[in-house]
């Protein structure tokens, strides 16, 4: 095990403005002892594909509450892909169950709904990033 | 009211008491907490007794100065408020048909959700458009659209509220040409913009314009309305999005009613008076769980305002006094686990609103932590407010529970503790500054975090979240919005651009640009590009390009 933080992007893909718990994610993955990279509102795919690559990220944390997530998570995921970055890509936000299995085929390993606690992702960043 | 030296002997006699019976009793029996405080930290004590009040000064009489009963003479025994549900999604057309469906069922006026694109200026075949057209309002791209809006909706008869910022004045000018076209003109419309860009920037993060050419179009449309649509809320000043942001009661109060200075500052300073247009600002507050905490607030922000508008900026008409307010249920209290506790969260929160004197309000339907409404929940979540209305009797007398010795007490310190905020943002510059410098969305963040690790350590209990939770089956029933809109929206823009007089839209947009450089209003010209069926990116395109666009700092 290499003595390295996890480093994370947290992102706000589309238009969306409620980042409440974008950052409230954020502040615990650093409490817990995370490197954290916030991207902000507004990020095109192609902007947080770059921001993961530049920052030299292991896990992508997608937050939307605006319903657009079955089109904005899958082209987060396959351009990271195309840029040849494996890192681990989460997602969180108003999302209903019916919608988590096409998302996790595209790629996201999980979807943290409302009423999650933090702790949960922590958790399963902590168990499925090794650095 | 009591005397002092009563007031004395009754604060001595609770000393007996807490040091006779209750001492006995906790010391075998002791209470559930050391300590116990509203949802926001303001500590609660174990039993309240009547203070030293001056009636008149502080409370007065409902319709007089300084409002802390309520804004109107009567009250709900004169009208009940305004049951007023938000909504809107995917096509105009289909909004149409929500709306028929509310009215039909005994709503009273209307409240248009836009989808994101509309509410931040881009038309819906942006590229930044994808995937989010008609999501979570819906999508308007030209006064074609807000014609199949309200088709069959006769606006001199109902009033309408628009959530949109940004935008406001483009979409504003839509609803007067509609209005036109019906043959109404727009001294009879009465309805509300939110218009309130300074909680953009802080908490809700639909903004296009930096905060300075923002502010300008607010100014404009406050005079324009002045002269032309008199009945109209020209801004809803909104802590909603405050408090859903995770801000306390306090700060809600205090964020708000600093944004509500800094627009009467700008406004003033370009040359209106303040009783031309402070009676028409209206605002816009949440109702959270917190029941007494809530009930408070609400009184606490009319006291508040109304010694603001008198005192700080010599209002001399009682209407620049008012503050006048429309009520949403807190959407963050919602669980998506055991949907239907919601409807008891939403009941509560609603009473709490009603109590406080709201003049309008919208509940929350069960299922929102998971999708939009379906017309079912809507319907559960508006019979909610007439059973308020028209069962529980407490709309029949005006501040039923003033007088609590329990409610003036938090009244009291609610508004202690907002004025001391709202001297620390004036000290920052003001609002617009406060924002600029991180402080506000700061000292907002701080407390969303505080409170999700109050609910993650069990301190503070979520009912069927962090305790009493169950296995359960995923709902059924979500509404889900056909992904094929954004596609019809493109098709029907591109039917529009082929068909309208393209020499007029240049025009209009070109007279637009050269009002946006100069200093003349911009309404006029913005109505002018509407009703040639410039398209609402097209509008804000131009703007974009004289005043550019707001890039915020980020802060964790």
């Amino acid at each position: 095990m290499l003595d390295r933080k996890i480093r994370v992007l947290i992102a706000k893909p589309g238009l969306d403005g409620h980042d409440r718990g974008a950052k409230v994610v954020a502040r615990a993955l650093r409490d817990a002892g995370m490197e954290v990279i916030y991207t902000g509102l507004r990020q095109t795919p192609e902007q947080i594909a770059e921001a993961a690559l530049q920052e030299d990220v292991d896990v992508v944390g997608l937050s939307l509450l605006s319903g657009a997530h079955g089109t904005l998570f899958p082209k987060v995921v396959s351009l990271l892909r195309e840029k040849g970055l494996e890192c681990l890509v989460i997602g969180g936000g108003v999302i209903p169950q019916a919608d988590i299995p096409a998302l996790k085929e595209a790629g996201v390993a999980e979807i943290f709904t409302p009423g999650t606690p933090t702790s949960a992702a922590v958790e399963f960043i902590k168990t499925h990033v090794r650095v | 009211m009591t005397d002092k030296e009563s007031l004395e002997g009754i604060a001595q006699a609770k000393e007996a008491w807490e040091q006779g019976m209750v001492k006995k009793l906790t010391s075998r029996f002791p209470e559930r907490s050391p300590e116990f405080s509203t949802i926001s930290g303001l500590g609660v004590d174990r039993l309240y007794i009547p203070a030293e009040t001056d009636y008149l000064n502080e409370l007065g009489f409902p319709g007089q100065y300084p409002f802390t009963r309520g804004v109107q003479p009567t009250m709900y025994r004169g009208r009940f408020w305004t049951m007023r549900q938000y909504a809107g999604f995917a096509t105009a057309e289909e909004s149409n048909q929500r709306y028929k469906y509310l009215l039909e069922q005994g709503q009273t006026g209307l409240s248009v959700a836009f989808d994101l694109p509309t509410q931040i200026g881009y038309d819906s075949d942006h590229p930044l458009a994808e995937g989010e057209v008609g999501k979570v309002g819906v999508a308007i791209d030209s006064l074609e659209d807000m014609e199949i809006l309200f088709d069959g909706i006769p606006l001199d008869r109902v009033s309408t509220s628009m959530t949109i910022n940004a935008p406001a004045a483009v979409l504003l000018a839509m609803y007067i040409a509609v209005a036109e076209k019906q043959g109404v003109p727009s001294e009879k419309l009465s309805g509300t913009i939110q218009n309130d860009i300074l909680k953009e920037y802080a908490a809700r993060g639909t903004y296009i314009f930096p905060p300075q050419p923002s502010m300008r179009l607010i100014t404009d449309t406050f005079e324009y309305c002045a002269k032309h649509l008199p009945d109209w809320n020209t801004i809803s000043i909104s802590g909603y999005h405050i408090r859903e942001a995770g801000s306390t009661a306090v700060q809600e109060v205090a964020f708000t009613l600093s944004d509500g200075i800094a627009y009467v500052e700008v406004a003033i300073k370009a040359g209106l008076d303040v009783d031309t247009f402070a009676p028409r600002l209206s605002f816009f507050f949440n109702s959270h769980l917190d029941f007494m905490e809530e009930i408070a607030k609400f009184r606490a922000a009319r006291r508040l305002w109304a010694r603001i508008m008198k005192e700080r900026f010599g209002a001399k008409d009682p209407k620049s006094m008012m503050l006048r307010f429309h009520t949403q249920t807190g959407g963050s209290t919602l669980t998506a686990q055991q949907p239907y506790n919601n409807v008891v969260r939403v009941a509560l929160q609603a009473l709490a609103a009603v109590l406080g004197g709201t003049q309008s309000l919208h509940t929350n339907s069960y299922d929102e932590a998971l999708a939009l409404p379906t017309e079912e929940s809507v319907r559960i979540a508006l019979r909610t407010q007439q059973i308020i209305a028209y069962e529980s009797g407490v709309a029949d007398t005006i501040d039923p529970l003033g007088g609590s010795y329990f409610l003036e007490d938090l009244t009291n310190r609610i508004e202690r503790q907002a004025m001391e905020y709202i001297e620390k943002v004036d000290a920052l510059g003001g609002a617009p500054a406060a924002i600029e410098q991180g402080y506000i969305q700061r000292e907002i963040q701080e407390s969303a975090y505080r409170y999700q690790k109050a609910v993650e350590s069990g301190e503070r209990v979520v009912v069927g979240v962090n305790r009493f939770t169950a296995e359960e089956a995923p709902p059924r029933d979500l509404l889900r919005v056909d992904p094929a809109v954004g596609e019809l929206q493109g098709r029907k823009l591109a039917s529009l651009r082929a068909r309208r007089d393209q020499a007029a839209v240049e025009a209009a947009l070109a007279e637009l640009k050269s009002v946006a450089e100069g200093n003349g209003n911009t309404m006029p010209a913005i109505l002018k590009a509407v009703r040639a069926y410039a398209t609402l990116g097209e509008i804000c395109g131009v703007l974009r390009q004289v005043f550019g666009e707001y890039r915020p700092d980020i802060s964790l």
